[in-house]
């Protein structure tokens, strides 16, 4: 089942034109910063930006930072919305179950599809960057300094922190696609168990975005401040600690122990109700 | 082959299924009527394990359902309510899913063959790399009906299989199922389609507002009724001399009391009367159904809810 779950996830023109955009995205904001040399300054616009014109291996991580706010979790909220809720409005899904396919079975293939998803997507994204970033920015050694905060050296200006090596380079970046595939899987499990819930693919995808802007909300609302912690989205941005020397591990950690609940917790739901559900699509 | 006692099924405020007892014997062709929502196809997503029944006991192939479905299931091929596929792929790609699909899949050797097989039996065996979205509606109800005898099912049970076919289509499907069935296969076919259950089913089951008002074999429904039917130019002469007999008379038909055509026939022919058609009178599973059943849920009348 999972086999056939992964060949309709590649037959599925969606899967590849999504997965297009989210790598087109990062590569048009690089070819306008490489041509204007105007990068927003340190600690504004997208994290990272302002490092890469110096070292464009650093772009991968400024590319990710550029497609997790929206593009990425609607991505992800998509295909895992559609996961169930597509099958049974494509009238697929009394087929698939009295094929039979065991439902926990369904859901499991589905939930591994999910994931080869999101990991093809975050990789792609980090890969064609980093090759966009080679070809455009060039490739300087970086430094991080110890406040957190990155700079990029060249001959000229920073001196202060680390240095860090190509294959320094590449560890944290591997670090922060890992984070954020775990935290796009959060997304995943949300929009999953809503595609048990509904019939309708948009309303599973919808509901699960509803959710993140609501968290996204609460997170910056300081009377919301007690609930914080336990938010999707608190520690979203917690991978950007990868590239802090040394790396901060607390919110990475947080980060990952949050979305593990989230994920599991909606996975648990979406399996109670899938299995336990008339089929009347 | 299929036996349900007291099988109940609510949703909600509204009771769908209401103690139906179905018994479907190896070797049936089996016709399940009724109107559009009186519980056909709730039942028969009960049968499958889709839906769960809120009381009752189901047995299919002779195991409990839902308990063992998942032993059950691969002994049937089905077709429920409409036939579905993904269409952006292609007939051939939706089957080789379909095949691959389940704990009872089908080996990667052979997919092939018995891709080929069922698109031949369904009359699609020449069909190209078109995707199903432009299938007609015929086309994709035989491509349905292939992935149903992907198999080789002992029950088939289909949903409607000749919706959206021309007539020579349903005479290939009426034909194509009976063949599968005198080789073995057992039929469950639900439609409202009375004329096709009458030349296909051996036996027919009724339900009409969740309730099951008729199970029998339909020869024994058909049997005749004790009456004859002749039509005849000299109406009025043969309804003088069969004076008492005549049960009804529409102009130059008449429906007479008496359970031998053959004898009403050389009765009038002796008397120098002219008879254009006499056969015994038989009811049609139209006038039966119609009978037991009144309209369908599809159709809303009485008091308008006052505002």
């Amino acid at each position: 089942m999972i086999r056939v779950e992964l060949v309709k996830l590649a037959r599925r023109p969606r899967s590849w034109v999504s997965i297009a955009l989210l790598c087109g995205l990062p590569v048009l904001v690089a070819v306008f910063v490489a041509v204007t040399h105007i990068a927003p300054a340190p600690g504004q616009g997208p994290t990272l930006l302002s490092a890469v014109l110096s070292n464009g291996s650093l772009f991968p991580a400024a590319a990710l930072a550029i497609v997790l706010p929206i593009f990425l979790p609607v991505a992800v909220a998509v295909v895992a919305g559609d996961a169930v809720a597509g099958e049974a409005s494509s009238g697929m899904l009394r087929y698939l179950l009295a094929r039979p396919v065991r439902r926990t079975r369904l859901l499991a293939a589905k939930l591994i599809a999910l994931i080869v998803y999101v990991l093809l997507a975050v990789v792609t994204v980090a890969v064609t960057s980093y090759l966009t970033g080679r070809l455009l920015f060039g490739n300087r050694p970086v430094a991080l300094t110890q406040s957190g905060g990155i700079t990029a050296s060249n001959v000229a200006t920073s001196l202060s922190g680390t240095a860090m090596t190509p294959a320094e380079v590449l560890i944290r970046t591997l670090g922060a696609v890992a984070f954020i595939a775990v935290s796009m899987l959060g997304v995943g499990a949300i929009a999953l168990f809503l595609s048990t819930i509904t019939d309708s693919s948009l309303g599973a995808a919808l509901g699960a975005l509803a959710a993140l802007v609501t968290s996204e909300v609460l997170v910056a609302l300081n009377a919301a401040a007690a609930v914080s912690p336990y938010l999707p989205t608190r520690y979203w941005l917690a991978w950007v600690d990868f590239f802090r020397q040394p790396i901060l591990w607390r919110n990475i950690d947080r980060g990952f122990a949050v979305q593990g609940v989230y994920v599991l917790v909606f996975l648990a739901a979406a399996w109670a109700n899938f299995a336990s559900k008339d089929i009347t699509s | 082959m299929i036996v349900t006692s007291a099988l109940t099924k609510r949703f909600g405020r509204i009771l769908a299924v209401d103690g139906v007892d179905l018994d479907v014997r190896e070797g049936d062709r089996y016709g399940f009527l009724g109107p559009n929502g009186s519980g056909k196809t709730t039942v028969v997503r009960m049968l499958l394990g889709l839906v769960y029944a809120t009381s009752g006991k189901i047995e299919v192939l002779g195991q409990p359902v839902p308990g063992r479905i998942a032993h059950v299931l691969p002994e049937i091929g089905s077709l429920i309510e409409a036939p579905s596929a993904y269409g952006h792929l292609s007939g051939r790609a939706n089957l080789t899913l379909i095949d691959a699909a389940g704990s009872a899949a089908g080996g990667r050797r052979g997919r092939r063959q018995r891709i080929d097989a069922v698109l031949d039996r369904v009359g699609l065996g020449g069909i190209d790399n078109r995707a199903v979205k432009k299938y007609s509606l015929g086309m994709r109800q035989r491509l349905g009906l292939a992935a149903a005898l992907l198999r080789s099912p002992r029950l088939l049970i289909l949903d409607e299989p000749t919706n959206g076919l021309d007539p020579q289509g349903i005479r290939e499907v009426r034909e194509l199922l009976a063949e599968l069935n005198s080789a073995g296969t057992t039929v469950l076919l639900s439609s409202h389609q009375l004329a096709e259950v009458e030349q296909l089913c051996t036996r027919v089951g009724v339900i009409n507002r969740g309730r099951l008002v008729l199970q029998d074999d339909l020869a024994e429904l058909r049997r005749p009724t004790g009456r004859v039917v002749l039509r005849t130019p000299d109406a009025d002469r043969a309804a003088a001399l069969l004076d008492g007999r005549v049960a009804g008379r529409e102009q130059d038909r008449l429906i007479v009391a008496d359970a031998e055509p053959a004898a009403v026939n050389s009765q009038l022919v002796a008397a120098g009367l002219r008879v254009s058609e006499v056969s015994a009178e038989r009811r049609s599973l139209e006038d039966l159904v119609l009978s037991l059943t009144g309209s369908g849920s599809d159709r809303v009348d009485g008091q308008r809810p006052s505002r």
